[in-house]
């Protein structure tokens, strides 16, 4: 087994577990018992790639960016998760995990979300499977994402104030945890990113891998070799860069760089970069880095990018971090908005704000004219227009 | 000095039943609150006092205590702090002392100082919900037993049978039994199936005593679940008293004798 890969007990090296209450314990233990049997059946499977394809959209395209190419003097491949129904990445996920629902007989979903994305997608799935859904976002966000919140209503998802805490994400996530506490029985939690107790982070990486799947296949076509020389990804908790470094965690000479949010700077105390200022620390019911004060309570990060600002980031990242199986860089709210206008400008994709983070580390890489890199382009920039109009520099 | 047994087994071998543990927020309402509450606890009769050490990201608590974390957290409340008081509240009272709290500050602490430092401060044990029985196994257990303390875990009435001998062979002090599926403070009151579930455990005979808690708030509660248990803990209902509380001298004087 891959030292990259979850160990029986739960572990990436010594991130993950299920630090959980006994309230939820059974709900874990069912999901443990169960989620790999369950995706690894061939009816599962089917119905699987048969959503993915039909009703997502995939494969997505692996697209050669020329503009941005000769720009970094580099061969720069995008690949466009943005055109995935409901607009990023996030939908591959709710997708599995409500057919693991519906094998488990679970009869409501619910979610939380930050920037609404993950909210939106599961909305949409729940939709989809006619299953009762409430979305917990944060009193803030609902404020400050309010076409995503009309979204999910539209789907018929019910939308729950978090009014806990500090209104975001994290108060979002615990809003959502103690609701399951509330309802174990008919109840299942989509988590949306590769954070949560085990299996969560296994569970969301391997219906996330699909990306690294496509890239490998797509790039032999194109360039007749699966191996790009750079992955890069963006990473709040990090299911989109888990998605796509999974298949290539083992090709230890494919770089993979995350790219996280540093806000007004790495230590203008505004930012989100966590493995930069985080220690290790438990949160949502696993051991990873998180950003907390000396007493270990947990510090509310700061983003211009409402998907990127969560506290800590994903059992595996922290793993790959602390092995340096993976590089991780951070950029800054301008850095980020410059460069999300200079790939509408250059490609003629408005990236989301989540994203541009990841393709504004191009101007932090020492790049040869013949390095493939491929950049996950994990969501669009629709629900982004608001920020990108109150940015204002373009 | 008492002898070496811990105040708590020492409670539950001198005390069968109606044992009262009641639960409030280190640093809450006010910073130095902590003190003058325990010491009013034991002059009005309670049996076992649960110390909340403040969290952040209070996941198994609802509102009540969510609030009160938090309000202690703005207080300037830490786990340093709250091992001084009680060193300040061993200087008179004798009832056993455990913490309870969220692993994160435990583990950013150190887990071989906290267990050190608790023991030294005058603490008998610990009630951690999110510290998984592998790990309390594997990094507390030794240390836990070596300076004779006490470990508190929690059973839910979704625990199977299996996982509550598990529990209960672990446990070296009493079995918390959470009433309901839920958070702290968000039902009262009990229903049939729930006491089917406490029928069900008084029957198991168990090597521990358990204590009943969440949707214990009053005399009504207190009596239904101590029908089945040694005793019962009540937390958040006494957390709302003390935030409405302008004489907590008064307030916990009758609050605890009109549960018995």
């Amino acid at each position: 087994m891959s030292i990259y890969q979850v160990n029986e007990k739960g572990f990436y090296g010594q991130f993950g577990g299920a630090y959980i209450p006994e309230m939820l314990h059974p709900n874990i233990e069912e999901l443990r018992l169960n989620y790999l049997k369950i995706i690894n059946e061939p009816d599962f499977k089917t119905e699987f790639d048969q959503l993915l394809r039909d009703f997502v959209g995939r494969p997505t395209p692996l697209y050669f960016a020329k503009r941005l190419s000769e720009r970094y003097k580099a061969k720069v491949y995008l690949k466009r998760e943005d055109l995935c129904h409901t607009g990023a990445h996030k939908i591959n996920n709710t997708i599995g995990q409500i057919l693991v629902a519906k094998r488990l007989g679970k009869q409501k979903i619910i979610a939380e979300t930050g920037a609404g994305q993950h909210g939106v997608a599961t909305a949409t799935v729940c939709a989809l499977m006619g299953m009762e859904c409430i979305v917990y976002m944060g009193q803030l966000d609902i404020d400050r994402q309010r076409p995503n919140v009309e979204r999910m209503r539209i789907l018929g998802a019910k939308v729950v104030p978090a009014t806990s805490g500090n209104m975001t994400l994290k108060d979002a996530t615990n809003e959502a945890m103690r609701h399951w506490i509330n309802h174990p029985t008919d109840t299942h939690y989509i988590i949306g990113s590769v954070v949560g107790p085990h299996p969560y982070p296994d569970m969301v990486a391997r219906f996330q891998s699909v990306i690294s799947e496509e890239i490998k296949h797509q790039l032999s076509m194109e360039i007749g070799n699966p191996f790009p020389d750079y992955v890069i990804a963006c990473v709040g908790g990090g299911s989109n860069a888990a998605g796509a470094f999974y298949h290539f965690l083992n090709d230890e000479h494919v770089n993979l760089v995350g790219v996280e949010a540093a806000g007004k700077g790495v230590n203008s105390g505004e930012s989100a970069a966590t493995t930069a200022l985080g220690k290790i620390g438990v949160l949502h019911g696993s051991k990873s880095l998180l950003m907390q004060t000396e007493d270990g309570q947990v510090i509310e990060p700061y983003s211009i990018s409402a998907g990127l600002d969560y506290p800590g980031i994903g059992p595996m990242h922290a793993h790959l971090f602390e092995t340096g199986r993976v590089k991780f860089l951070s950029v800054t709210d301008d850095e980020a908005m410059n460069a999300g206008i200079e790939l509408s400008r250059t490609e003629g994709i408005i990236p989301a704000i989540e994203t541009a983070h990841a393709i504004a580390a191009l101007q932090q890489m020492e790049l040869d004219a013949d390095d493939v890199v491929v950049i996950n382009l994990s969501g669009r920039g629709d629900k982004d227009l608001e920020t990108y109009i109150r940015w204002g520099k373009y | 000095m008492e002898n070496m047994a811990n105040r708590i087994n020492t409670l539950f071998q001198k005390k069968k039943e109606k044992i009262l543990s009641v639960f409030f927020t280190a640093g809450f309402p006010k910073l130095e609150d902590t003190i003058p509450i325990a010491v009013e606890l034991e002059k009005s009769g309670a049996d076992l006092i649960e110390i909340g050490i403040p969290f952040s990201d209070p996941i198994a608590d609802g509102p009540v205590i969510q609030d009160s974390n938090k309000i202690a957290l703005d207080n300037g409340m830490n786990l340093k702090l709250l091992l001084q008081q009680v060193k300040e509240i061993r200087k008179t009272v004798k009832l056993p002392i455990l913490l309870m709290g969220y692993i994160n500050p435990v583990m950013q602490y150190g887990i071989e100082s906290f267990i050190k430092d608790s023991k030294a401060a005058g603490v008998d044990g610990f009630i951690l919900p999110d510290l998984p029985m592998a790990e309390y196994e594997d990094q507390f257990k030794v240390l836990v037993e070596e300076n004779e303390l006490v470990n508190v875990f929690l059973i839910s009435p979704t625990t199977s049978e299996e996982r509550i001998r598990k529990i209960d062979g672990v446990s070296n002090g009493f079995i918390y039994a959470v009433s309901s599926s839920s958070t702290t403070g968000t039902k009262t009151g009990f229903t049939n199936e729930q006491e089917l579930y406490f029928k069900k455990l008084s029957e198991m005979k168990l090597k521990n005593p358990f204590l009943i808690g969440f949707g214990v708030s009053n005399k009504e509660t207190f009596t239904a679940v101590t029908k089945f248990a040694t005793g019962a803990i009540i937390g958040s209902a006494f957390i709302k008293l003390l935030k409405s509380s302008s004489n907590l001298s008064t307030d916990i004087h009758d609050f605890v004798n009109n549960l018995n």
